[in-house]
């Protein structure tokens, strides 16, 4: 079978839609991944056992089970529960809660980073809980943790793929209509390929820009 | 009951496939690992060249599109997979390609002063790597290698998406002609979560084994 470019010119507008979803997505999901994982990463250093254990069991769960079965899980079995939600609401909560998992390593990492003396100082200078959380140990956590993130998302923008399983109308389920409608698998699921391929090189180069500005955080 | 035994017994057989292509998987993705790793740190550049264009590549586009790709369209150009045969090829190459980095970073980090030993002792190129250098590094690898078998595991369910009999595609099965959603999928992520806890126990358990005796001798 000879590569089409006529072919190619007539899917590319189909493609383009499915872009935008792609995306949308990554962009949700990573603010959601960025969240929940601030949330694990906080609740599983809880002094109280009944919460630490319990939220560590779980993230380690998500974290060995497969993104697609959790994305089922959301979207076929929490409706039975009277809870339904569309395609992309599922895929992107999915998206963020795995990759959540994820982000509670970095955050993980980045907090225990933060030297013993300034909770000292922050408990020194009377500050609640609250008030060391967001103007002592978060400032100096966050930049160098901003990397190895944005390494997470750039993951996470290359599993969006699966989220077609769930009928969102993302790229790759563009691709794959176009391909069964017109029985011509090549050109759409190469173009699809080269889209990520590009994006992904395009990204290293920006991460590689982050890790210069932030610094990373294993290094330090 | 005698109804959910029969249906338990459909997604073990498929749980069986999920093993099988893991550990086929993984077994490509060592050696490729290997391969591209030891091509990236090489003296000649076109084997650099091509092993950082193999890890690029495969690390840059996602493994949904690979496997799609593998089993859509390289029939077309006239290699015939069966959907086993795509779905090994495609996950081993995948996390073959993030392998290899792994094994570039060990590689690495073992100290000039070993080296140093190497060309004093007056070892070749091949017996430095083969007796001082991989020893040590190997060690290093093992667990960022756990890790890898595990994404390996959970990207396998993708397959299912290929009409291969897989445990995601059995859970689909059962949830067609049961209708009952939450315990096909409840049953799979439990036994996902099994297979990813015995990795992760028995690459400790290797590390373990391969570091023994040496307590105290690295940091």
């Amino acid at each position: 079978m000879e590569w089409d470019w006529a072919f190619v010119v007539e899917i590319l507008p189909t493609l383009v839609e499915g872009v935008k979803i792609t995306i949308l997505a990554t962009l949700l999901g990573s603010v959601l991944a960025a969240l929940i994982g601030l949330g694990l990463a906080i609740l599983r250093r809880s002094k109280n056992v009944f919460v630490s254990k319990p939220v560590g069991f779980l993230a380690d769960f998500i974290r060995g089970t497969p993104l697609l079965v959790q994305l089922y899980f959301i979207f076929y079995v929490l409706p039975d529960a009277g809870i339904t939600l569309s395609p992309l609401v599922a895929g992107v909560i999915g998206l963020g809660l795995h990759y959540g998992t994820y982000t509670a390593e970095v955050y993980r990492g980045g907090i225990d980073n933060v030297a013993r003396g300034q909770w000292e100082a922050a408990r020194a200078c009377n500050l609640s809980a609250f008030q060391t959380w967001t103007r002592i140990i978060l400032p100096q956590a966050l930049p160098p943790m901003i990397p190895a993130l944005a390494n997470y998302f750039i993951a996470m923008f290359k599993e969006t793929p699966l989220l077609s399983a769930i009928t969102v109308l993302e790229l790759m389920n563009q691709a794959r209509s176009i391909a069964n409608y017109n029985y011509r698998y090549i050109e759409p699921i190469t173009l699809v390929g080269a889209f990520f391929l590009v994006i992904s090189l395009v990204s290293v180069i920006a991460l590689r820009w982050l890790e210069r500005r932030y610094g990373r955080i294993e290094e330090r | 009951m005698g109804q959910w035994a029969g249906y338990l017994q459909l997604i073990l057989e498929g749980a069986l496939v999920t093993i099988k292509l893991t550990l086929m998987g993984s077994l490509l993705a060592l050696i490729m690992a290997f391969i591209a790793g030891l091509g990236r740190i090489s003296r000649f550049w076109p084997a650099r060249a091509l092993a950082t264009a193999y890890i690029e590549f495969f690390r840059g586009t996602s493994i949904f599109v690979q496997l799609f790709w593998a089993y859509f369209v390289l029939p077309l150009l006239g290699f015939s997979l069966t959907p086993l045969q795509a779905g090994v090829l495609a996950l081993g190459l995948n996390v073959g390609a993030y392998g290899a980095e792994v094994v570039r970073g060990a590689i690495k980090s073992i100290g000039r002063e070993q080296y140093e030993a190497c060309i004093a002792l007056n070892f070749n190129r091949w017996q430095s790597l083969r007796h001082i250098i991989l020893p040590q590094a190997f060690v290093l690898m093992l667990p960022t290698f756990g890790n890898n078998a595990i994404e390996l595991l959970k990207a396998s369910a993708v397959v299912s998406l290929i009409s291969l009999s897989d445990m995601t595609f059995q859970a689909q099965v059962v949830r067609a002609q049961t209708g009952s959603t939450l315990i096909p999928f409840l049953t799979i992520l439990v036994l996902y979560f099994l297979m990813s806890s015995v990795i992760s126990a028995s690459i400790r358990g290797l590390e373990r084994y391969l570091t023994r005796g040496l307590d105290g001798v690295r940091s």
